[in-house]
């Protein structure tokens, strides 16, 4: 192993010299402690040696010259295994468990306990496996009843392969026993576990990419009906502080239909962290019937935790999303907030010495962006299986401001947009995603999907919805100079459709027992209604109703709130709404 | 070479801006503590910056001004800059860097702590839900806070955010039947102010000796007139010794820290005096980092009794909300209580701008169980409602109300009856009080003007109490 001694240090970047090789981005342990670093730049010295830059992704404090500098071989990685649903962890990957004797994170190497899992076989010996193939399951052996939940499999790492020359019985072990050998046709083996390493920077292959769809179903109306987002697609929420992105990126978590969710807390609160880790455990997941917390993984790296280790937080997030999905299962990683992890690549970069582009940040800002959301995809695993891994990034822009770097660049790479609205939340109207700014480019290939659910009119309401709420807007800037009265009655109704759309339809609260996740059966019972009741009104007008007559309809409030009073398992009662407004019509 | 916990005299190389190079002859770690001695006899904090062969740079965290290459002593710790707490802080009034400025004996040490405490695991935090009753109802129906949780005020130069942080800290407690043996912990109070005027720091002392509660109050005074490069130790010093108090004493902790935006034009300046490349309106790109640092210290832990709780107080330059120091702060904080200038001139007091405050672990804290079934519907309502009065008074203020609709009109009235008589307030209100005039605010709407509250919800407390 190749070492290095510390000649110079400052905050977290230190320069160390070596006789030995390494390489960039090679990690690194750091003095006694052993704190994580990554090499980031390297020197070639005057008479021998080298001169590498490391920048360490925990508290300095302490460290001096001559303190050594271990390289560990390879780039930052990650080790991907049976152990981490379920889990929370730093944004390295290193599992913040512990009683009360960790109440406050030390720097450092954490000494871990061995996790043992049950193992059963499915190949034999004399088979030829390729890489990202699975070898085993996790699951209890037949004599004991079935491990509920997600079943995990053992994956021959995406770049070994070879012959199975020997294969571990069914049983316990360790999640780092070895359980499986190849052997390649050179001769060469591989001792393979039910875990394995991966470097945090590079994608995991796939045999193909996919084009995206079916929709990533959230439960929230507004999303599902007017600004959807396909399985392997890309999202963004940006929005002011207070707006809305945590809680709407923890629904999205909650109710959503991929198979495994990875929350990502980069750079955010610890008490959300908390409030995350009180709840999922407590939620039932309405598809399997098990706690919510069994399909999820969490990366905490808090605001107060260390910059560099929330630079690359971002990048362990989504290593662990594809590791779910190469087993053929759809992942979706919510990362809050890419903002605090494009800060953390400024500051970064700062200490380097680069110089500084756009808003401070390093000129690759837009690169990265770009890398990250480029991991979002539907794929064909290496083992042939369909998966998917959907991103979701909230961006928290300076002074709300949409203009900046981060949010502009980040809108040249997702297609779908999803801008919260000061003026929403300053009224409590929730989720308050503006419908006017915001645009789903996904819409037009799930439209077919809706079609064949049960809503052949998905398309023509989610249009006619978002005209009406564009007319709404232009007819109140009008009402600003003319006054409301003087608009024509036919205005003045589509001001009136345009709240009931809002109230009734994309007014959701995330805490509501009855209303927080809509299941498309209901999404599309209330589109139905409201397209119903814009005909029915529109008639009415048309036959000389007057506006006040509409708005003292008793049925209008029951459309308001038919969210939070209607249950999904009586959905029947969109039948008696139906005909309700049929008869007050008449 | 010499281990730590020495001096050295007469190594000084360098002295530029606050940074001054020594030679590196004593064995000393990043980040530790020394204390810089010049001919003046004066001692200075600071810390080791930064470290290599031959040198060592030492950041002075207080004025350099008489210091020289000759005569200069620094003397090591060993350690990262620490504080000595113990039982006989409170009461007490500190400098900036946790030096007895009362005239006192020193503290008998019972902990050592680092200043720039440590990171509380997130798995290890307890979730903030005791309700603390303010008695102002613009916090307590509509952005309640809770124990453990950060909640700044936002005002502006001349808005009366000293009196209503005091009557706060004053006034706060759990209401009756909610304590539990675990609630009952006793109650202290952490005040620092940083770079305050001499005036504003009398007022906080003055007003917490009258109430009785100086004996539990423990101040740090970081004065206009003291240097900026302290102002950024002082609330360091002052959390440190909050953290003491809860997790080490076991009692509820309100830290009061007036002002943040004193704070960061420090950090503006240090960061300026080290060469540092300027962010947004020049200050530090690392600000949301550095801020951050210092809110999370708020929180409390899993099988512990104490609190830490938040009230800091900043005044947004220009009362905009989105200049760096409330934006920032706004995006670690949980919440806001925004204090508005136009109520203020209306003579509204406590002048809080209710649409742009916010209280994110509200939702925790009340309902079922915590304080009244409809407290979040009212919440709600409330403030659709008052948005709605705001827009219509915006139409009103171009078009003039002969251009509103019957339903409009209603609403304006609404509005200025809630600043009137539910933002207003002569005295503390229980929340019950407070809770009583928002539903008689909403009495007044029609009935398709709530269409946050379900029928039952009407039932009772818009036609029941007629
Ligand atoms: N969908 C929702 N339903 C009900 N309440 C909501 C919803 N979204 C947001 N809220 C309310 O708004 C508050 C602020 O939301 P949130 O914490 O998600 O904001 P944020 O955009 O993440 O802010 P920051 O950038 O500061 O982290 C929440 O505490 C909650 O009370
Ligand atoms: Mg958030």
């Amino acid at each position: 192993m190749s070492t290095a001694t510390i000649h110079w240090i400052s905050g977290p970047v230190l320069r160390a010299v070596s006789n030995d090789t390494f390489h960039i981005r090679e990690a690194v342990w750091v003095g006694s402690k052993g704190l994580l670093g990554e090499v980031v730049r390297l020197k070639a010295l005057p008479e021998s040696g080298q001169e590498l830059t490391v920048q360490v992704f925990e508290d300095t404090t302490g460290l001096r010259p001559g303190d050594p500098v271990q390289g560990q071989g390879a780039a930052l990685s990650v080790r991907l295994g049976p152990g981490l649903l379920g889990q929370i962890f730093d944004g390295l990957l290193r599992p913040l468990t512990g009683g009360e004797e960790r109440n406050f994170l030390a720097p450092g190497q954490q000494p871990q306990s061995d996790q043992h899992f049950p193992f059963q076989p499915l190949v034999e010996t004399g088979r030829i496996l390729k890489g990202g193939e699975p070898f085993g399951l996790i699951r209890a052996a037949t004599d004991t009843p079935p491990r509920d939940g997600l079943e995990q499999q053992c994956l021959v790492p995406p770049t070994l392969q070879g012959e199975v020359v020997s294969i571990a019985e069914a049983g316990l072990y360790s999640d780092r026993a070895p359980l499986c050998t190849l052997q390649e046709s050179d001769g060469r083996q591989h001792t393979l576990a039910m875990s394995h390493s991966w470097p945090v920077r590079t994608p995991r292959p796939v045999a193909e990419r996919l084009t995206i769809g079916p929709p990533l179903l959230t439960g929230q109306r507004i999303l599902d009906c007017l600004f959807p987002v396909a399985r392997g697609g890309k999202a963004t929420v940006p929005g002011g502080f207070g707006t809305g992105k945590t809680v709407l990126l923890e629904t999205i978590a909650k109710w959503c239909n991929a198979d495994v969710i990875i929350y990502l807390g980069c750079g955010e609160r610890g008490n959300e962290m908390a409030g995350v880790l009180d709840e999922f455990p407590h939620l039932e997941d309405p598809r399997s019937g098990r706690p919510l917390m069994e399909r999820m993984v969490v990366i905490a790296n808090t605001s107060n935790m260390p910059v560099a280790a929330r630079e690359a937080s971002i990048y362990t997030g989504v290593t662990v999303a594809e590791y779910f999905r190469d087993q053929g299962l759809h992942v979706a990683l919510m990362a809050d907030s890419t903002s605090r992890w494009a800060e953390a690549l400024r500051e970064v970069s700062g200490r380097l010495g680069e110089l500084p582009g756009e808003g401070g940040y390093p000129a690759y800002l837009s690169t990265r962006l770009a890398d990250f959301y480029e991991r979002a995809a539907r794929v064909q695993t290496l083992s042939g299986k369909g998966g998917s891994v959907t991103l979701i990034g909230a961006v928290s822009p300076p002074s709300s401001d949409f203009s900046e770097p981060v949010t502009t660049h980040t809108k040249r790479y997702v297609r779908n947009f999803w801008a919260l609205d000061r003026k929403r939340a300053h009224a409590r109207f929730y989720p308050a995603i503006d419908p006017l700014t915001s645009y789903s480019e996904d819409a037009s290939v799930l439209a077919s999907w809706w079609h064949a659910r049960g809503n052949p009119n998905w398309a023509a309401q989610r249009r006619r919805f978002l005209t009406v709420l564009e007319e709404q807007a232009r007819l109140e800037r009008m009402a600003m100079i003319l006054g409301k009265d003087a608009l024509p009655p036919q205005q003045q109704l589509v001001l009136l459709v345009a709240g009931l759309i809002n109230e009734g339809f994309l007014r959701q609260s995330a805490f509501s027992s009855k209303d927080r996740a809509a299941s498309p059966q209901k999404q599309n019972r209330m589109m139905a209604i409201l397209d119903r009741f814009m005909d029915l009104a529109e008639q009415a007008v048309a036959n000389g109703m007057s506006i006040e007559q509409i708005q003292t309809l008793p049925l209008l409030r029951r459309v308001q709130r038919m969210g939070e009073e209607i249950g999904e398992e009586e959905l029947e009662l969109f039948t008696q709404l139906e005909e309700g407004m049929e008869k007050a019509f008449r | 070479m010499i281990t730590a916990n020495l001096s050295l005299t007469d190594a000084t190389t360098r002295i530029d801006g606050p940074l001054l190079f020594a030679h590196r002859r004593v064995d000393v770690g990043l980040n530790e503590a020394v204390e810089v001695t010049g001919s003046d006899g004066h001692p200075r904090l600071g810390r080791i910056a930064a470290l290599d062969d031959e040198l060592m740079t030492v950041e002075i965290l207080e004025s350099t001004s008489g210091l020289g290459l000759r005569g200069t002593r620094i003397r090591f710790f060993g350690e990262p800059i620490s504080f000595s707490l113990g039982p006989g802080i409170l009461g007490r009034v500190f400098d900036g860097v946790g030096r007895v400025i009362d005239g006192g004996p020193p503290i008998a040490t019972r902990s050592r702590m680092p200043v720039d405490g440590a990171v509380l695991n997130p798995i290890r935090r307890k979730k903030p839900e005791d309700f603390i009753e303010t008695g102002v109802s613009t916090i307590d129906v509509l952005n309640s806070l809770v124990r453990g949780q950060k909640l700044p005020i936002f005002s502006g130069g001349g808005l009366p955010h000293n009196r209503l942080a005091i009557e706060i800290a004053l006034h706060a407690r759990l209401r009756a039947g909610q304590e539990t043996t675990e609630t009952q912990s006793p109650f202290a109070i952490v005040f620092a102010g940083i770079g305050v005027p001499f005036e504003t720091a009398e007022f906080f002392r003055r007003s917490l000796e009258e109430s009785g509660a100086l004996g539990r109050t423990a101040l740090f005074l970081n004065l206009a007139s003291d240097s900026s490069t302290q102002r950024l130790l002082a609330p360091r010093f002052a959390l440190t010794a909050a953290e003491y108090l809860a997790f080490v004493e076991g009692r509820h902790v309100l830290v009061i820290i007036t002002d943040f935006t004193n704070y960061c034009e420090a950090l503006r300046e240090v960061s300026a005096s080290h060469g540092e490349i300027p962010g947004r309106k020049g200050y530090p790109g690392y600000m949301y980092s550095d801020l951050a640092t210092l809110y999370e210290r708020a929180g409390s832990l899993q099988g512990k009794p104490g609190t830490l709780t938040q009230l800091p107080i900043l005044t947004m330059p220009s009362d905009d909300i989105s200049h760096p120091i409330p934006d920032l702060t706004g995006y670690i904080t949980e919440g806001q209580i925004t204090l508005n200038r136009s109520l203020d001139r209306e003579g509204i007091y406590p002048p809080v701008g209710v649409l742009p405050s916010l209280s994110r672990l509200m939702k925790d804290g009340i309902g079922p169980g915590f304080t009244h079934p409809d407290h979040p519907a009212l919440a709600n309502q409330l403030y659709a409602s008052y948005a709605r009065a705001t827009q219509v008074r915006l139409l009103a203020n171009v078009v003039g109300s002969d251009g509103l609709t019957p339903d409009d009109r209603r609403m304006l009235t609404f509005g200025q009856q809630f600043e009137q008589r539910f933002i207003r307030q002569e005295k503390a209100r229980s929340l019950e009080e407070s809770m009583n005039e928002g539903w008689s605010l909403l009495r007044q709407l029609p009935i398709g003007e709530l269409s946050r509250l379900n029928d039952q919800q009407i039932d009772t407390y818009i036609h029941g109490s007629d």
